[in-house]
């Protein structure tokens, strides 16, 4: 988490990474909203225009939730030439990459075609947003790699852009968010996985999205607290449901990296899926091993938020249940709360440990030499 | 497994309603026309289909009618086995999920009424929770004002997936009451079906209703929690039944973190969460979701940093346990102990 009104500072805080990590959520911001133009069809500029973007929520502009602070994003990062924060590479490469000695960020745009009504629009605008991250990121600094956005809701067309990027080393994984029309395992979906395994690209699925579903079970809350922290049970019922749906049985070498929703609750929602299962298993005969094993074998984390115990070590025993070699640190820059990689682990964890933590695991599940 | 100790209280059994004609007595002339000239047939909710294996085990199971409907089998299943002093009857009917405020409201009133008369009235080790119209707040106190005179009922009962966030202030006249007349608020696994069953929409097996209900737990804890209800009722005590246990701790964590972040949003939450659950919210034991061991076990219960959270439940006559083995292998005589009379004593002051 930021300090609130610190001073904007190119430097990384006083403390230092002292190996190479890689940082696997990093949002890259449109400074204007023309500057997708050059990428999308004159008729999509034209329906931008006139009609704007119909979400599966209603407001146009802002969200019903208010965030904590402008953007949801640190108020040390707005770039000196202006725009919103991430929004520069010059400033993001002066600000995290280099003084945090990132070997490899991946971009995960927000705010691109997902989760719109209209699913051609949305088509529209995920292609547009591929191609402005190659032309903007991925070409002018090698350590960046970018994520494949799809229309979420069409999984044929979604399938298409994936097969239309397979095999281009700019990207390293097709990115979804974990709110939609369904819960993520349902067939409509499936596209959308059998071409990310034949294109051999995991499939990340970041917090947040609007599907037109209540953010929580018993309908819509008041608090924008409630939001952050309802992304992890939005996040665990579309795991459920991708493992009860047998997504995992059907693509077996299928990778899915969960974003940005934390990892504390996945020994426990294992456990109680393979208590369930037990005893239900007859329902979902398509389910033919105990859950946790498609969690443990198929499932990597991002780390950022870390849960935050008063005792540490209460974290590790969590850790130790996932495994060390299934979490991916991150820092979500430039978003208010953003983990710092000098500070996220204590002393006292072994050098294996941290190196996958930091790097390792990251490196090898999305290919990087 | 842990050895049990007699004179434990249950706190989560469920009486079975035979039958909508079950009833009718306790519904007043006008109602009961309703129900037989409209054609009523029996409230069942997709969260316990009858057959379901997690509905009833399967030595539980008898041969005829609805699992938990008898009294005598209930006696014979965990009352004298587990040597309770009491066990605390939650009926889990489909009276919350119909629509009409006044319908609802007559079903709660007959379903209580049935409680005391087919239940608490035949043996004295059985206390009741009171189920509520929430469709109608007013109607909701009123129901909880006129069973609170009998204090063998010592709970209020509330499903965990209703129609909204239980936290939302427009419930809070439930909270003042229950407060005021000593009866914690049993929040229940089940959903009343008013929204999807999960934040990310309908899913397509019961078994994902089922597994989901540790989501809506944590999403409803949220809420309590951030609404402000234990500022405002600091004495009012919730307990979460049949909500798996081993999700708190890490959801508390990240609770935690972000009130940490923007606990100016919510200034009147002058304590952190983890201090209000400590104090005003307490679990029920089953279905306890740790694998096995008693290493994980251990490291569990430390994680929780307190012994009074969990109350004993057989959660009756579902199906979570086999044979006496209601207690998971690894916990020390004397968390048994607080699990099984302290806890459950401290928790419900019209136990006695």
């Amino acid at each position: 988490m930021n300090i609130q009104f610190r001073e904007s500072s190119e430097a990384a805080s006083p403390l230092t990474v002292k190996t190479a990590i890689a940082d696997c959520d990093i949002h890259p911001a449109r400074a204007t909203r023309a500057e997708l133009y050059p990428y999308l069809a004159k008729r999509w500029q034209h329906h931008l225009e006139v009609y704007g973007v119909h979400a599966y929520q209603g407001m146009m502009e802002g969200p019903p939730y208010p965030k904590a602070q402008p953007n949801a994003s640190r108020r040390d990062a707005y770039p000196p030439e202006g725009g919103p924060q991430g929004s520069s590479l010059s400033f993001m490469q002066k600000q995290l990459l280099d003084p945090n000695k990132v070997q490899l960020g991946v971009l995960n745009p927000l705010n691109t075609g997902q989760g719109i009504r209209n699913h051609e629009l949305s088509a529209a605008l995920c292609s547009a947003i591929n191609d402005w991250q190659i032309d903007k990121w991925t070409s002018k600094d090698k350590r960046l790699k970018a994520s494949i956005v799809v229309g979420n809701e069409d999984g044929l067309s979604a399938a298409a852009e994936i097969r239309e990027r397979a095999g281009d080393r700019n990207f390293v994984q097709v990115l979804l968010l974990s709110r939609n029309v369904e819960p993520l395992g349902q067939r409509r979906y499936w596209p959308i996985y059998q071409a990310a395994e034949e294109a051999g690209l995991p499939v990340g699925v970041h917090a947040f999205g609007f599907g037109g579903n209540p953010i929580t079970p018993s309908g819509w809350p008041s608090y924008y607290i409630e939001e952050m922290v309802g992304h992890s049970q939005c996040q665990q019922s579309a795991l459920a449901s991708l493992v009860l749906e047998g997504v995992f049985e059907r693509f077996p070498k299928l990778k899915m990296v969960m974003i940005e929703a934390g990892f504390g609750w996945a020994p426990s929602l294992a456990w109680r899926l393979d208590k369930v299962w037990q005893r239900l298993r007859s329902e979902v005969p398509h389910v033919k091993r105990p859950p946790s094993e498609y969690i443990r074998e198929q499932v990597w984390w991002t780390t950022q938020p870390m849960e935050d115990p008063e005792r540490r070590e209460d974290l590790f025993d969590v850790i130790k249940w996932i495994g060390w070699d299934r979490l991916l640190f991150a820092t979500d820059y430039p978003h208010w709360d953003y983990d710092d990689p000098s500070r996220v682990l204590p002393a006292g964890v072994s050098e294996d440990n941290r190196e996958a933590f930091y790097l390792g695991n990251a490196k090898k599940l999305y290919g990087i030499s | 497994m842990a050895s049990l100790i007699a004179g434990g209280v249950d706190c989560d059994v469920h009486p079975a309603v035979p039958h909508l004609t079950s009833l009718l007595p306790y519904l007043n002339d006008y109602w009961r026309d309703q129900v037989t000239t409209r054609g009523m047939v029996d409230l069942i909710s997709q969260s316990y289909p009858q057959n379901s294996p997690i509905t009833s085990r399967p030595d539980w199971r008898p041969e005829n009618g609805k699992p938990g409907e008898s009294l005598a089998d209930m006696q014979r299943h965990v009352l004298d086995p587990f040597q309770l002093s009491h066990a605390i009857c939650n009926p889990l009917y489909g009276v919350q999920m119909v629509f009409s405020e006044d319908l609802q409201a007559a079903f709660c009133r007959a379903l209580n009424d049935w409680l005391v008369k087919e239940w608490l009235d035949r043996d004295p080790r059985l206390r009741g929770s009171i189920v509520i119209p929430t469709q109608s707040v007013e109607k909701a106190v009123a129901e909880i004002e006129r069973c609170a005179t009998d204090r063998r009922f010592v709970q209020v009962l509330m499903l965990v997936m209703g129609d909204t966030p239980l936290g939302k202030r427009a419930l809070w006249p439930i909270y003042e009451a229950a407060e005021r007349l000593e009866l914690p608020i049993g929040i229940h696994a089940g959903s009343a079906y008013h929204n999807p069953p999960t934040a990310v929409g309908w899913g397509s097996y019961h078994i994902e209703d089922y597994a989901g209900q540790a989501q809506a737990f944590q999403t409803q804890l949220t809420s309590l929690i951030v609404e402000g209800v234990f500022v405002k009722y600091p004495r009012l005590k919730m307990v979460m039944l049949e909500s798996g246990v081993t999700w708190i701790s890490p959801f508390l964590w990240r609770l935690h973190k972000f009130w940490r972040g923007v606990r100016m949003e919510t200034p009147w939450v002058d304590r952190a969460p983890l201090e209000i659950v400590r104090s005003n919210i307490r679990f029920s034991l089953q279905p306890f979701d740790a694998p096995p061991d008693e290493a994980t076990l251990i490291r569990l219960f430390e994680h929780m940093q307190s012994d009074e959270l969990v109350l004993f439940s057989t959660d009756y006559p579902h199906w979570q346990f086999d044979g006496q083995e209601a207690l998971p292998a690894g916990l020390t005589p004397d968390l048994v102990r607080k699990i099984m009379i302290d806890n459950p004593h401290a928790t419900y002051p019209r136990l006695t």
